[in-house]
């Protein structure tokens, strides 16, 4: 592991930024849970573990959803759990077949949302054709949770021989982006308490393992690593990728698609959409040799209709991720260290 | 410091006894308080801080910034 | 967006550099301070700097009201949040500064304090009015942008008859803070921070208009010229100031027409002046105490003054050993000067304000510009 990681846990509480997907999410894991868990498949900390079970190789891949509110444009908590899953299992180039669905709720929480959210969790699993094959229901008492948190945990299977991972990535590979960044994160926080503000954003919430199909038979071998980035936004995962990789990327702020009127809440907000979060868009790195058939097959494909060429990896500042601005100058993008708030200064 | 950002009125109300007013800003639309620009009317353009409008934005003004850009632009292509 | 987009065109943001690159004497340097947090934020987020040549070198000023607001106020804050019947309501950017021994908002609400994250002041009266058994205190900072809106605040507290509401005043004053650097025997004797000329702020000075700039260009023979926060206007008030320090001119010029004016916005310096005075002195982080550079709530309003209403013991702090921010906020130092930079002070463990803040300069360099050393 990365010594630069060694340094001891600065807390001694867990704060909000530990959830956050940045920094200190980082350091939680690496000084925290990987000295306990420590095993080859945790330590490759992609987001699925892929595992050899009788001569097949398995994706495998958990993730639990507390989206505050639970229903917002877009979408609602359940359909972003089975999403959110079935995302992080296909990310490895598998096909994703069956999901859990373990749900902890709040004492006094309505049955008709939860009908609600249940009937989305399941067209959801039909839109993505995987099935839910086993869950579990806790009930806590009122105020010692939030409504409805849920868990979910995702089995792919991988049908080719390809070994995609975030260490992967060779100067040169190219950077592909399959659409629009901070629609989701911007759609939550419009209706966050005292943020409130109008808006068309909508939540980009999508399952993306058709598009990853259509990526890995385009690209195959050519296809170094994917992945969707959800919390802590384009960065954190560019910020992974460099890291894992010990490369360079460098992107172009000219090529990133951003919605306007997710640029406009990002500028009141003063929030960088860099770092905003994503639940249907992936990353994929691609060698010179593929780029050219991946970037037509995703653009082919309904979710990938934006796909844009937002910039390559190269030998340049290794571990780090820099961007070209839209005036020509130069910036680093650096890894978020928690949640983005709001500023006024 | 002072983060504002220029937004289009596009509607202005009464709240509260204070002149407020529904501000778009690319397609997101935010609620701010007009009282320190009371003169604005709907389709202008102000900048907002911290829910406050602080300034009507002089459009002449603006142009006149952008043509002097232009012309050195002009300028910088010929040579 | 309207006003946004036409104002980081390429093509006119380079034709500027190419007027700077060309009018810039190579026989001497341009030490240009931008005051404001800003302007420090917007010179790295686009990467001002890779386009202006080597010896047009810009000095970041103190103008970040996260990062000159001094410990024992942030302390004063969280102390006021963990009283079990207040509300405290601060703007986003506060919450994460870190006090003494570590402590901050947002660590304080892990342990139970209630402490909330508001985007405009008038939210934290909607919440006082919501919850009439709780006492909802307003963290109020910022610079003269914004303290119109905390005036307004407490004007309308008054009128509603709110009894549950009260603000922690903390605002601070542009001129003060200026003269206070010019003064500052680095400056003024020693010449060891060289400084030819000021970017004014912009949004300050939306509020002030550019009269009260002034007195700096005639007193200490500076020019002055007012920009916006997008590339072309930061890059065309650097051309102004070269070519002002080329013709041995020293005037207040105003880039940010569009926004600016000579008077400012009268009806909001009316309203500041009927709620708040000057306090004699204020402590700046890093400029140490400041001669009327700080705003207190009036008399008349005490019932609506949070250092009036709640007894805080005041406890004296010093900053962590080490910490070069006081040099870095007067442009002595440079972020990579200090011992601390990048190793013991990041932004996921920030020690001195200046890594706060995303306007403070040690954040900027760290999060945008390590490499380029």
């Amino acid at each position: 592991m990365d010594s630069r990681r060694q340094r001891r846990m600065t807390d001694d509480t867990i704060q909000l930024a530990h959830g956050s997907g940045g920094k200190k999410s980082h350091e939680l894991i690496h000084q925290l849970f990987l000295p306990f868990f420590n095993n080859p498949y945790l330590n490759k900390l992609n987001d699925q573990a892929v595992l050899n079970c009788g001569g097949k190789r398995l994706s495998f891949s958990t993730d639990t959803y507390v989206v505050d509110p639970i229903f917002f444009p877009g979408g609602n908590i359940g359909e972003l759990a089975v999403n959110g899953t079935v995302n992080d299992v296909c990310m490895c180039g598998a096909r994703p077949f069956f999901l859990s669905a373990g749900f902890i709720i709040e004492e006094g929480f309505s049955i008709e949302e939860l009908r609600a959210i249940v009937k989305s969790m399941q067209e959801a699993a039909k839109r993505a054709n995987v099935l839910i094959v086993t869950g579990d229901v806790k009930v806590v008492n009122r105020g010692k949770g939030d409504k409805v948190f849920i868990n979910t945990t995702g089995i792919g299977f991988m049908e080719h021989d390809l070994e995609l991972s975030s260490e992967k990535l060779k100067p040169g590979d190219a950077v592909l982006l399959s659409g629009s960044i901070g629609d989701h994160g911007m759609a939550i926080l419009s209706l966050r308490e005292g943020l409130s503000f109008e808006t068309t954003i909508k939540s980009d919430t999508a399952p993306l393992n058709g598009l990853v199909e259509e990526i890995i038979k385009a690209g195959g071998r050519h296809v170094r690593a994917m992945r969707d980035p959800t919390r802590g936004g384009l960065a954190a995962t560019l910020n992974e990728f460099a890291e894992a990789s010990k490369v360079g990327i460098h992107i172009m702020e000219d090529s990133l698609p951003v919605n306007p009127a997710v640029l406009g809440a990002c500028e009141i907000l003063g929030i960088d959409p860099l770092y905003v979060a994503n639940e249907g868009k992936l990353v994929a790195v691609v060698a010179p040799e593929g780029e050219e058939a991946v970037l037509r097959a995703m653009r082919a494909h309904p979710l990938g209709k934006e796909t844009a060429r937002i910039g390559e990896a190269g030998y340049k500042n290794p571990g780090m991720v820099d961007m070209l601005t839209k005036i020509g100058g130069r910036r680093i993008v650096d890894m978020p260290v928690g949640e983005q708030l709001p500023r006024i200064c | 410091m002072c983060l504002a950002v220029p937004g289009k009125v596009i509607s202005i109300y009464e709240e509260g006894g204070m002149k407020m007013g529904r501000v778009d800003f690319g397609g997101t639309v935010k609620t701010a308080c007009l009282e320190y620009v009371p003169e604005i009317q709907i389709g202008q353009y102000t900048i907002v801080h911290a829910g406050f409008a602080l300034s009507i934005i002089n459009e002449e003004e603006a142009i006149k910034t952008l043509e002097i850009f232009d012309g050195l632009a002009a300028a910088a292509a010929d040579d | 967006m309207k006003y946004v987009e036409e104002f980081r065109g390429r093509e006119r943001v380079q034709a500027v550099a190419a007027m700077i690159n060309a009018e810039a004497l190579p026989s001497r340097t341009y030490n240009l301070m931008e005051f404001c947090g800003g302007h420090t934020h917007a010179i790295f987020r686009h990467g001002i700097t890779d386009l202006l040549p080597e010896n047009v070198r810009m000095v970041h000023g103190p103008g970040c009201p996260v990062c000159v607001l001094p410990i024992s106020r942030i302390d004063h804050a969280t102390a006021l949040a963990r009283i079990p019947e207040v509300i405290l309501c601060s703007y986003g950017d506060m919450l994460r500064v870190p006090g003494s021994n570590g402590t901050s908002l947002l660590k304080a609400k892990s342990q139970g304090a209630d402490a909330r994250m508001v985007y405009s002041c008038m939210d934290s009266l909607k919440i006082a009015r919501e919850n009439p058994g709780r006492e909802v205190v307003f963290f109020a900072i910022g610079f003269e942008t914004t303290t119109p809106p905390t005036a307004m605040a407490i004007q309308q507290a008054r009128k509603s008859g709110l009894k549950n509401f009260s603000a922690f005043c903390n605002h601070v004053l542009t001129p003060a803070a200026i003269q206070n650097i010019l003064e500052s025997p680095h400056v003024r004797e020693f010449g060891t921070v060289p400084l030819d000329g000021f970017i004014g702020p912009a949004h300050v000075s939306a509020v002030i208009g550019s009269r009260p700039y002034e007195y700096f260009a005639e007193e200490y023979q500076r020019p002055v010229v007012i920009a916006g926060f997008e590339p072309l206007d930061i890059m065309q008030a650097v051309l102004m100031l070269i070519r002002q320090l080329n013709e041995r001119r020293a005037e207040v010029e105003n880039q940010y027409t569009r926004v600016v004016t000579k008077e400012g916005n009268r009806k909001a310096q009316e309203l500041v002046a009927e709620v708040f005075e000057l306090r004699k002195v204020f402590e700046w982080r890093g400029l140490g105490q400041v001669p009327y550079s700080g705003l207190r709530i009036k008399k008349e309003y005490a019932e609506f003054d949070a250092e009036r209403r709640f007894s805080i013991p005041s406890v004296k702090t010093e900053e962590r050993k080490g910490c070069e921010c006081g040099a870095v906020l007067r442009g002595i130092k440079r972020p990579f000067d200090c011992k601390l930079f990048g190793t013991v002070c990041a932004p996921e463990n920030p020690v001195g304000s200046c890594m706060v803040s995303s306007e403070g300069a040690c954040a900027a360099y760290y999060t945008f510009r390590r490499h380029g050393r």
